[in-house]
């Protein structure tokens, strides 16, 4: 699968729910790489912005869309990757902040 | 102003590529390694790196000197860095 078929796929998913695709679509299609060589290593798409284990049921909230999606989009309206946003961040409606990882250490 | 750059990375992280992308327009030299292409004892070396740095051991992790930039933190870069 490329990354334009999963950014496809996960759209028809995830828009409805209110999860919108970051506006900046060349960097959306370089994290959904990212997800696509996670799921070659690990058998898992993984979040390709956190260092996976490797082992599934260890990251299992780290696997995309992650435990802590929905928190940060509420707070900051994006992901910690910045794949997923709300309509008002793409709209600029929302402030475009660095998001902290959320993700116990 | 004369520092070293050096940057943990992973090979797959959009921030992480931005950061990379960032030194590259403004020409600042680096180094840096991705820890994500990293395994065994060559990974734990270079994470109880990372950890001595920033306790999350999120990425990037950026030493620009003897300060510790976590995040691709554009303004806080520049300001470490001395650009404009």
């Amino acid at each position: 699968m490329t990354a334009e078929q999963l950014y496809e796929n996960l759209k028809k998913t995830q828009e409805p729910k209110g999860f919108f695709f970051n506006k900046d679509r060349k960097q959306v299609l370089g994290i959904l790489g990212g997800l696509i060589t996670n799921r070659e290593r690990y058998g898992y798409m993984s979040c390709p912005c956190r260092l996976a284990s490797g082992t599934r049921e260890q990251d299992r909230d780290i696997i995309c869309p992650c435990a802590y999606r929905d928190e940060d989009i509420a707070q900051y309206g994006s992901c910690y990757c910045g794949l997923y946003v709300t309509q008002d961040w793409n709209d600029e409606k929302t402030p475009h902040v660095y998001v902290p990882e959320r993700r116990p250490a | 102003m004369s520092y070293t750059v050096r940057m943990y990375t992973l090979s797959t992280c959009s921030h992480c590529k931005n950061a990379k992308r960032f030194m590259d327009q403004h020409r600042i030299q680096y180094n840096f390694t991705d820890v994500d292409l990293l395994t065994g004892d060559a990974r734990t070396i270079i994470m109880d790196e990372v950890r001595k740095y920033n306790p999350k051991c999120t990425f990037p992790t950026i030493l620009v000197g003897e300060k510790v930039i976590i995040g691709f933190n554009e303004s806080a870069l520049r300001g470490v860095l001395e650009l404009e």
